[in-house]
């Protein structure tokens, strides 16, 4: 597996300021060894895209407590276009079990609803990276 | 952290008749304790707490309640006078919608109205702007024109009820919005009693609804609050709120140190302004969140009543003692309430709310269990409610002011709250005050890092938070939760309903009211005035706060981690 550092986007689409969980993930994937980057508040989606790929990131965290998440969700993987297959989006916020399904067919690689525990979010962001690292290298091979 | 019993105020000793022996005897019990294995405490702040608290413990000034300094309640009698006001915030998708839930909430005894309000209200854009088609009533009720306020309080008689508005950098315009609504009803605005949040400096740090930056949000504020002294003189025209840093992360002596910081940026702007102190001082109000450490929060509400009198008095010299008087709303529920087994959220609400109304409390919303999720639905909405009416009406804990004044504990936790408040009102201070602290992002940092470390200490289960990282259950949640559902429909309505009103309001009516805002905006002058004749003549939000943001400019947010 490619041993290169994970690079992180963290970020607040929409208009919600609530940036709690996105500090407190942020400091939990960079003690976990990750390059983190933050957004700030109300980007809007083609934006994130757009710096996620500037940098260069592995993997986009979104954090949404507006219930807007699957609109979001859907219009990041659009934003990406066919560089999707290269970042893993990860969204956090207020999401129900019910609605993971949907979520992951929007797009999503992984969901963390409220309340999910930071290693889990460290494993979870970790594990979706590395699945994307692996069929990008199938791609190529 | 120094041990509380070590931190009173150093007094000699009450002269009892059996002084002798209770040193004695505390004496005896510290030997004892001594040899004992003794877990240690401390509180959500990190204050360390003895076991055992005795009379040797000094205490600050307590006064009576009603009086200076009004450690023991704001009003003579308290809840014997009138209840503290149940307020749930409450609103969500458009007015009609959100207007049904409140005469369903009236008609179940609330005695408030709390109205919340989409993002894109809350931060001046109509729900067809762009950036606002995801969240249109989604986290509250959409307000583009006056046409949706006369609409959200139709059949309700504003000069009866008093409504709380959860609003910021537009809190100008939805003021202004809420005044005509009295005047349609033929209300007279000397005789509207409500709030409006208009803290900006908290939303810099942690709530984010911010639009212009520090200076003219500032101006903004003062504008509103010499507004109602001159013509609403019962509507509260800013509600400083520590809640939000609390939400964000903050403890309870940061998010009591905070606001009173604010809160003093606050009255120099109306100073400056050459507003008169005794005129405004008793238009301001507070706003907190209570978690779930009982006694820290009845101490936090103490102490504030203390240093805020203190405040006003010594600091700025307030005569009047409404101009000194901390009069305060809270809400419980928040970053407490978890996702898992959430019923408990229940039982979480009720001690906070315990402790709200030991604490002197004046208005409460309580949260519904099923926040971690989504907003409530009616049957969550009922059981909060029905929280509050059970312990206003059940338990008795009305019926005597201040019932822990005195206790040993709570005057040792009360002064020890209020000397670490003080330190860090200092320090902020040294600063610079909380504009540039928050404009170099120094709070939002505190804050941030606070949040972080509580998270640690739940991970590692220092913390222990039920339901989570102990008695969590193994199987998956067996709670079938019926939860709200927002309807997809909601955004297009509202755009329709928007578009209505433009078709048929006077256009040039409208442009001319926007370039006295614009005027007005330049000048010096209040802009209350103008802002006023904008909303008669149905300008939208957005159209408002696009000629504002052209004169005022935009806040750049500090982004740092």
């Amino acid at each position: 597996m490619d041993e290169h550092r994970i690079r992180v986007l963290i970020a607040k689409p929409g208009l919600d300021g609530h940036d709690r969980g996105a500090k407190v993930v942020a400091y939990a994937l960079r003690d976990a060894g990750m390059e983190v980057i933050y957004t700030g508040l109300r980007q809007n989606v083609e934006h994130i895209a757009e710096v996620a790929l500037q940098e260069d990131v592995d993997a986009i965290g979104m954090s949404i407590l507006s219930g807007a998440h699957l609109p979001l969700t859907r219009r990041l993987t659009a934003a990406l276009g066919e560089r999707a297959g290269e970042v893993a989006i990860l969204v956090g916020g207020t999401i129900t079990a019910q609605e993971i399904p949907a979520m992951l067919e929007a797009g999503a690689s992984a969901v963390f609803p409220t309340g999910t525990a930071l290693t889990e979010v460290v494993a979870g962001v970790r594990a979706a990276v590395e699945k994307k690292r692996a069929q990008m290298s199938r791609g190529r091979g | 952290m120094a041990n509380l019993s070590e931190t009173g105020i150093s007094r000699e000793s009450p002269i009892t008749t059996n002084g002798g022996d209770t040193h004695d005897s505390e004496r005896r019990w510290r030997e004892r304790v001594a040899k004992l294995k003794v877990t240690p405490a401390k509180t959500s702040s990190g204050i360390e707490l003895d076991p055992l608290y005795t009379q040797n413990n000094r205490h600050g000034e307590l006064g009576t309640p009603g009086e200076y300094p009004f450690t023991r309640g704001v009003q003579p009698t308290m809840y014997r006078g009138r209840l503290w006001t149940m307020r749930q915030y409450s609103g969500f998708g458009t007015a009609s919608e959100t207007n049904q839930r409140y005469q369903w909430l009236l008609a179940q005894g609330q005695t408030g109205i709390s109205v919340a309000l989409d993002l894109p209200t809350q931060l001046g854009m109509d729900s067809d702007d762009p950036m606002a088609i995801d969240d249109v009533g989604r986290v509250g009720v959409a307000i583009d024109t006056l046409a949706d306020m006369e609409e959200l309080f139709a059949g309700i008689p504003v000069g009866q009820v008093s409504a709380s508005f959860t609003i910021n950098s537009t809190a100008s315009i939805l003021l202004a919005m809420y005044l005509a609504v009295a005047e349609k009803q033929g209300v007279p605005a000397e005789k509207i009693a409500g709030t409006i949040q208009n803290d900006i400096l908290k939303e810099y740090v942690s709530r984010g609804t911010w639009l212009f930056p520090p200076a003219p949000a500032l101006r903004l504020i003062v504008d509103t609050i010499e507004h109602c002294v001159t013509h609403a003189p019962r509507f509260n025209a800013i509600s400083i709120a520590g809640a939000h840093f609390r939400d964000a992360g903050a403890t309870a002596v940061q998010e009591l140190a905070f606001t009173l910081a604010d809160a003093i940026t606050y009255v120099q702007a109306c100073i400056d302004r050459g507003l008169n102190l005794d005129q405004f001082g008793r238009l301001l109000s507070f706003y907190f969140y209570t978690h779930n450490d009982l006694f820290e929060e009845v101490a936090k509400y103490r102490a504030g009543r203390r240093l805020w009198a203190r405040i006003m008095k010594d600091r700025f010299g307030a005569i009047d003692a409404n101009s000194q008087m901390f009069r305060f709303g809270v809400v419980c529920g928040g970053s407490t309430l978890t996702a898992q087994q959430p019923f408990n959220n229940v039982v979480r609400v009720a001690y906070q709310l315990l402790a709200s109304v030991l604490g002197g409390v004046q208005s409460v919303f309580t949260a519904a269990w099923d926040e971690p999720f989504a907003i409530p639905t009616e049957q969550s909405a009922e059981l909060a409610l029905r929280t509050q009416q059970v312990l206003a009406y059940e338990t008795n804990v009305p019926s005597v002011v201040d019932p822990l004044g005195g206790s040993f504990f709570v005057e040792a936790l009360t002064d020890k709250v209020e000397a670490e408040v003080r330190a860090i009102i200092d320090r902020i201070e040294t600063m610079g005050g909380m504009v540039p602290a928050i404009e170099k992002g120094l709070i939002q940092r505190e804050i941030a890092q606070e949040a972080y470390r509580h998270q640690m200490r739940i991970e590692s289960g220092e913390q222990i938070v039920v339901g989570v990282n102990k008695f969590a259950r193994t199987e998956p949640e067996r709670e079938q939760l019926q939860l709200y559902q927002a309807d997809p429909q909601i955004g297009e309505r509202q755009r329709q309903k928007l578009a209505e009103v433009r078709s048929r309001r006077d256009d040039a009516k409208v442009k001319q009211t926007l370039a006295r805002v614009a005027e007005a905006a330049r000048g010096s002058e209040n802009m209350m005035p103008s802002i006023s004749e904008a909303v008669k003549a149905y300008a939208s939000i957005g159209e408002i706060c696009a000629v504002l943001r052209e004169h005022f400019g935009t806040y750049l947010e500090p982004v740092a981690l």
